[in-house]
């Protein structure tokens, strides 16, 4: 049964890449999934479809010049004017692109180099409050407590030293992980995922006590408001002036700041698939790729597994704490709730899905879960609460009586861990394995329990 | 044979206690000291002078005054965090992986004991029950807790466990943190669907919340004044009660010897005819029920629960079984009394030391902080043998 799927799939495959069938399907596919949405702002099967039509254009084989002038076209031009139609898709596309970050900087420690990490949402928020705290009226109110903040407080810094504090939000977050590292290169395995899931809890606590004795943080209200960058006028003169017909409306401000920040994240997300996917080509990467599988031969063919590791950490945190300063400016309020043990198991989960150590893969795998996250299961609810008011019955079981708290929205942890069990269970390597993780997993069950022999001395 | 039942089983019932009293009499007495002498440092300091403002003692006096309390607070929650620890430590000692679902199993201890004392009170008032009553029914739901933890306990180590057994090391882990997110919703879910909301509230018990003053007859200005809730010496009771149990089903039955073969060796274990697969379900039943119980406990003396009620006990119980030696059941109890009393003084005492600006929201940190330190500089525990490779 399994083969005939297989082969039937590399039937379809092999069929769709013939000559220039991929050229035709791609902007066919493309052309379809636009005038959907474009017709339909809020159809979510559009919506997919578009998605899909969109990563056609990395699984099809095509001509690399192509390849890449379509994905800019679709980045560039079509994503804006569809999400100008419908802001929430923007948003949609934004949240893939900060967890397709923080996945990917993720995926350098547990995948490329094995080292379980349960903390990761802690150099996010880091990054976050990095912001926060400059790009916000807090340094001001270090003395005063929640209820006596005057309103008229004036701003730290101009708003346009936020793309400054990518930078630093980069260098920042990466020394935190350099300091979380160094002392957990004496532990390994799951102690080391203890260790890392402490120290998230350490920083998200940190983050909720700190308002006094200094107000740091705010505490559990969290910081708002924060400053985002100024919109830079003459690009949106431009913008509206060519897609105002297109678009059927002026876009407003807060769209405008929809697209700029889609744009940046599209940059940052951009500058990390290029570093990691260097990395993996590179020395280090197969550093690291040796310290996974086994340190103690890495070591013996004159790695330095400490100095790997930490390199790991510092790379992957530096991801998330980029990510983090774009996140503080775009919601302009940051609160300890963000980055809590939840979301660092929700981009843990996205790695796995998508396949430990394969940088498509966790790509593919930070789609999947955010759209689940934030589309699939929101529709879902509504479509409960839609037949909690109609008169339907199902084998003689009114809607109505359903439960209000049956909101599938609410079950994220359900989901996520069902996923992770099933994933662990069937298919640990991912969706799309990365091909030295899938020999590993294969072949590494003999050298485990060598391993756990000699460990056992 | 001879060497392990030799000695007697009635040794294996009264070492146990002894060691406990040692544990709650040490860690009590090195935690009174070091905060009588931080008292007497602090004496003169802003924090006294404040003290001496707002309630007319000063920082010495108020130490002192608050010890029993304290001392006896951390009593009750360490003996919880040793029963949850066991449960960690006997996993780990038989498969050498961290059950991360555990602290979801001491969360359907608490619910499933909770909901039998929710029922039981619809039948008949709770609140009135005398005193055989009142113990009755609290072991009744204690009994119910187990069996709920323990059996869930199982079926995940069945399903989700045990199909990952042999595969890399950090596989199970991520299944076990999986299935433990899986079940704080799945908790909620059946809560909500069947009681329209996701916490719950223990009935009162009204003999359980009466104060006794059991060493009033020394007068003894300090110790007179002592002052237990029933509540906290029913839970310390049961808690030793179960401890007792455990080490002896572990150290001194036959069953308890195969546990401890199967830890030591599977594969010879099995050469030698023992059920390893058995063993491991059972080992996930005791541990499950001890954690169940635990559940109970906690629910009783912090009366509200809700599906995330497990997160934090169970990862001070990890801290706690860590700090001992993870896989060394003595080291667990060492590690929870030491724990509890750690945390009780942080709770009671670094709020009025620090002037109020670092409160006991701290306490959660000290746990997490113990932990880093332990791992990092001791990962073997205070008892426990040399794992720090293999972890």
């Amino acid at each position: 049964m399994k083969e005939q799927i297989v082969a039937k799939f590399r039937q379809i495959m092999a069929f769709l890449n013939k000559d220039k069938n991929p050229y035709f399907f791609s902007i066919g596919l493309l052309v379809l999934g636009t005038l959907t949405v474009y017709t339909s702002p809020r159809s979510i099967p559009g919506f997919l479809l578009f998605v899909f039509a969109a990563s056609s254009i990395y699984w099809l084989r095509m001509n690399r010049g192509i390849q890449l002038a379509l994905a800019v076209f679709v980045a560039i031009i079509l994503v804006p004017i569809l999400g100008a139609r419908n802001v929430f898709y923007l948003e949609v596309i934004f949240q893939i692109a900060v967890f397709s970050a923080l996945a990917l900087g993720l995926n350098i420690v547990v995948g490329f180099s094995g080292l379980l990490n349960f903390g990761y949402m802690a150099f996010y928020a880091v990054g976050a409050y990095l912001w926060a705290f400059f790009g916000s009226q807090q340094p001001y109110l270090l003395h005063s407590t929640v209820t006596t903040k005057s309103l008229n407080t004036p701003f730290f810094l101009a708003p346009d030293w936020f793309y400054l504090f990518i930078f630093l939000g980069v260098i920042v977050a990466a020394i935190l992980g350099l300091i979380l590292g160094l002392p957990v290169l004496r532990v390994r395995g799951d102690y080391l995922a203890v260790i890392t899931l402490a120290f998230g809890e350490i920083v998200r606590q940190l983050a909720n006590n700190l308002d006094k004795p200094l107000n740091f943080t705010n505490g559990p209200q969290g910081i708002t408001p924060i400053q985002r960058p100024t919109m830079p006028e003459g690009i949106l003169k431009v913008f509206n002036t060519i897609f105002d017909p297109v678009i059927g409306h002026r876009i407003t401000d807060n769209q405008a700041y929809n697209i700029l920040f889609y744009v940046i994240a599209l940059l940052v997300v951009v500058a990390v698939i290029f570093v990691t996917f260097r990395l993996d080509d590179s020395k280090v990467g197969r550093a690291w790729t040796a310290i996974r599988e086994d340190e103690l031969s890495a070591g013996a063919m004159g790695i330095n597994a400490n100095k790997m590791k930490l390199g790991a950490f510092f790379v992957g945190a530096s991801f998330a704490g980029a990510m983090g300063v774009l996140f503080a400016a775009s919601r302009t309020f940051v609160s300890p709730e963000t980055f809590t043990f939840l979301q660092s198991v929700q981009v843990l989960t996205m790695v796995i899905l998508g396949g430990i150590g394969s940088i498509t893969g966790v790509i593919v795998g930070a789609t999947v879960v955010t759209l689940l996250n934030i589309q699939v299961l929101q529709s879902f609810s509504l479509f409960l609460s839609q037949l909690r008011q109609s008169d339907a019955a199902f084998l003689g079981f009114h809607f109505k009586n359903l439960s209000n708290q049956l909101d599938p929205s609410k079950y994220q942890r359900l989901v996520f861990g069902i996923l992770l069990v099933v994933m662990m269970i069937y298919k640990p390597a991912g969706l799309i394995p990365a091909a030295r993780r899938k020999r590993e997993l294969t072949e590494g069950e003999g050298d485990d329990a060598v391993e756990n022999e000699v460990a056992r001395g | 044979m001879r060497n392990i039942m030799g000695a007697g089983p009635a040794r294996e019932i009264i070492m146990p206690i002894i060691q406990m009293a040692i544990f709650v009499a040490g860690a009590g007495a090195l935690c009174s000291v070091v905060m009588i002498i931080l008292a007497l440092l602090f004496q003169g300091s802003g924090a006294d002078h404040l003290l001496q403002s707002t309630q007319g003692v000063g920082i010495f006096a108020y130490t002192v005054g608050n010890l029993p309390q304290v001392l006896i607070d951390g009593m009750t929650i360490g003996f919880v965090y040793a029963a949850i620890a066991l449960g960690y430590t006997m996993v780990y000692g038989v498969l050498q992986f961290i059950n991360f679902a555990h602290s979801e199993i001491f969360a359907i201890g608490a619910f499933a004991g909770v909901e039998s004392l929710i029922a039981l009170n619809a039948v008949k008032k709770l609140a009135d029950a005398g005193r055989i009553e009142a113990f009755t029914y609290f072991g009744l739901a204690l009994l119910i807790g187990m069996a709920m933890a323990g059996g869930v306990a199982v079926l995940v180590e069945r399903v989700a466990y045990r199909p990952l057994r042999g595969s890399p090391k950090l596989v199970p882990l991520i299944s076990a943190i999986g299935v433990s997110f899986a079940l704080q919703d799945i908790i909620r879910m059946t809560e909500s669907l069947t009681t329209g909301q996701f916490f719950r509230v223990i009935p009162a018990i009204d003999y359980f919340d009466i104060h006794k003053h059991p060493f009033a007859f020394l007068q003894i200005p300090v110790i007179k004044d002592i002052d237990i809730q029933v509540k906290s010496l029913v839970v310390i009771l049961a808690a030793v009660l179960m401890l007792v149990a455990l080490n002896y089903l572990v150290k001194a039955t036959k069953v308890g010897k195969a546990i401890r073969a199967v830890a030591q060796d599977p594969n010879t274990a099995a050469i030698l005819g023992i059920g390893v697969n058995g063993i491991i379900s059972l080992t996930f039943l005791v541990g499950g029920s001890l954690g169940g119980a635990a559940g109970v406990m906690y629910a009783l003396k912090f009366t509200r629960v809700d599906p995330f009620v497990g997160f934090m006990p169970g990862i001070k119980a990890f801290a706690a079984a860590v700090l001992g030696g993870i896989g060394n059941l003595t080291g667990a109890l060492l590690g929870g009394i030491v724990l509890g009393m750690i945390e009780s003084f942080a709770g009671a005492y670094l709020g009025t030391f620090t002037q109020g600006n670092f409160g006991a929201e701290y306490k959660d940190m000290v746990a997490f902080l113990i932990l880093i330190l332990v791992i990092i500089f001791r990962p073997n525990g205070l008892l426990g043998e040399n794992v720090g490779q293999k972890a």
